[in-house]
């Protein structure tokens, strides 16, 4: 992955563009949100928090998922050799995106939900995204030459691509009564697809840190290895079957608790596999620490440890039981999406601008303080979000429990260092961010 | 292990092959309905409108603002829960719910409640790491 023709580069920016300000936004609707976990009521007339959660998770989303088909996109003509299929499908992609997402912001501020855990808005919008998916299959398939000899990340692009589709097409089933009116059904496949489309864009965004990885080493077999391989079928294994972690405590067949505990397992060799290379993690980190982009990919290494060790954990019934309903899984979840998934994304962009932009020698010390304030951040976010927990699972278990109302006054201490740690990780994050939007706008482009 | 194309097709393939036919005998062996109580009223439609899951919680699932409310039926009662319904309280703002939206909303919370227990004091610990109830 070098420089891009003018017109890649042209397709890359407005990507980028769009995703960076999705995440800004996505920060500034987080920081609403904490404020109103310490300040019960805040804005609670306009905008009270049923409307400020999913306009937080959406936009975060939204960023990661249009982030991470740009870097799709750019990087598949470097991979195969071959032009882009069709530039004007990548660009329809996109404005289906940009309606989706303002469409779906103004139902949310109108009082209008899918009324769906986690990334919900009116089944109409689904149908949108949908049909944008497919021009992105359409165009991604169309683009490769061959099927046969295609390096990991071939593989694991085409896995998110089409996982994407089938577990978000399965999101959807609860229109259909069949599904909708079986209480306990509806949550299992609701949770199924859940678990599993978290898996799909995952592997998109793997791929290309894979991708930016052989560029920084130097190494280029590496996504030819045996095993890259043996991970990328491990992650697949998960991404299908491990979905169960989230449900164990509903009335279902004790068999979805059984494979599921069993198969979250696997991840084992992947944390043993970065334990057992952290040396040599250590010695080319002194060697590439220059990079910013490599700094960044490091601290999505660091977060990998420390999201999948948290994820293993919780993955054991017994002990999630306790974790489960707690602010254990939001830390679980906050570390993945801007600990890894944020920062390997932010990564890319800042290799590609600096490849195809004049070079970004006179941001280096705001984007690298950026990068150190919004992990020391992340890490005291985490941790209180863990301390919370931890307090909320001992209420959940105590003989004699206190009501509600009185066991969140007693987690107020955890929410105030959320809030600020939250805020002040938005700050390390806008470090890195902005200059990486002044620079794509006003790129020069170097070919 | 060598990953040649064919073992990668394969081994592609076998967990394609198990993940349809475990996806499909999921939905068509959906849990019964004397453990996942059918639900036959709007209510379950009125919880997603007014978007009650983004505070509250079902199983353990949803935002952490608000109680978990899957028992919430039983141990709390009708008249209890109807009252924060007509008001709200300091967090949560008066959805001005119609007298025939907050019967439908308590329809579905009766139903839930029969479903099952939610409360993680009620699960025993196997010394596999398993839970049963």
């Amino acid at each position: 992955m070098g420089p891009l023709s003018n017109k890649e580069h042209k397709l890359f920016k407005a990507y980028l563009l769009t995703a960076l300000m999705l995440l800004v936004l996505g920060l500034s609707w987080g920081i609403i949100g904490s404020l109103q976990y310490i300040s019960p009521g805040l804005l609670k007339q306009h905008f009270s928090f049923e409307k400020i959660r999913p306009l937080h998770v959406s936009s975060v989303l939204f960023w990661i998922i249009i982030a991470s088909v740009g870097m799709v996109l750019t990087y598949l003509p470097s991979v195969t050799g071959k032009k882009l299929y069709s530039f004007k499908l990548a660009y329809i992609h996109l404005l289906v995106f940009i309606i989706s997402t303002l469409g779906i912001y103004f139902a949310y501020i109108s009082g209008n939900f899918g009324g769906r855990e986690y990334w919900e808005f009116p089944p109409f919008f689904a149908v949108l995204i949908i049909a944008g998916w497919i021009l992105f299959l359409i165009n991604f398939i169309s683009s490769l030459s061959s099927f046969r000899n295609q390096p990991v990340y071939i593989w694991m692009w085409m896995t998110g691509i089409i996982f994407f589709l089938f577990t978000y097409l399965e999101s959807y089933l609860w229109v259909i009564p069949y599904f909708r009116k079986n209480l306990i059904g509806d949550l299992l496949i609701q949770w199924k697809s859940n678990g599993s489309m978290v898996g799909s864009w995952n592997m998109l965004i793997y791929g290309s840190s894979i991708i930016l990885m052989e560029k920084i080493s130097g190494n280029k077999e590496t996504g030819q290895s045996s095993i890259a391989f043996i991970l990328y079928f491990t992650g697949l294994f998960n991404l299908m079957f491990n979905w169960g972690h989230h449900i164990y405590t509903l009335p279902t067949a004790p068999y979805v608790q059984y494979i599921s505990y069993a198969v979250s397992m696997t991840e084992l060799f992947i944390i043993g596999r970065i334990i057992f290379n952290w040396k040599k993690t250590l010695d080319t980190a002194q060697k590439n620490l220059h990079i910013l982009s490599y700094r960044l990919l490091l601290s999505a290494d660091i977060w990998v440890f420390l999201t999948l060790a948290l994820a293993i954990l919780m993955s054991i019934p017994g002990i999630n039981v306790y974790t489960h309903g707690t602010h254990i899984t939001v830390a679980h979840t906050m570390g993945a999406t801007i600990g890894i998934n944020s920062f390997i994304l932010l990564a890319t962009i800042t290799d590609n601008t600096e490849d195809n932009c004049s070079n970004l020698l006179h941001y280096h010390k705001i984007i690298n303080k950026g990068i150190w304030i919004s992990n020391i951040s992340l890490l005291v976010f985490w941790c209180s979000l863990i301390g919370a927990g931890i307090k909320k699972a001992i209420w959940q278990t105590a003989e004699v429990q206190n009501s509600f109302s009185m066991m969140m006054q007693e987690l107020k201490p955890y929410f105030i260092v959320f809030m600020a740690a939250g805020i002040s990780l938005a700050i390390g994050l806008f470090c890195i961010i902005f200059p990486l939007m002044k620079m794509k706008i006003s790129c020069i482009f170097k070919k | 292990m060598e990953f040649n194309e064919k073992n990668k097709i394969l081994t592609a393939g076998i967990l394609l092959l198990t993940f349809t036919v475990y996806s499909f005998h999921l939905y068509s062996s959906l849990p019964r309905q004397n453990l996942a109580k059918a639900d036959d009223s709007n209510g379950k439609l009125v919880w997603q409108d007014k978007n009650c899951i983004s505070c509250h919680q079902i199983y353990g699932l949803g935002g952490y603002l608000g109680p978990d409310l899957t028992n919430v039926y039983s141990t709390k009662g009708p008249e209890y829960i109807k009252a924060f319904l007509k008001t709200g309280t300091v967090v949560m703002p008066n959805f001005k719910l119609s007298d025939k939206e907050i019967q439908e909303l308590l329809g579905y919370l009766k139903n839930i409640d029969q479903t099952g227990k939610a409360d993680p004091r009620t699960f025993t610990i196997s010394y596999n790491g398993t839970i049963k109830q």
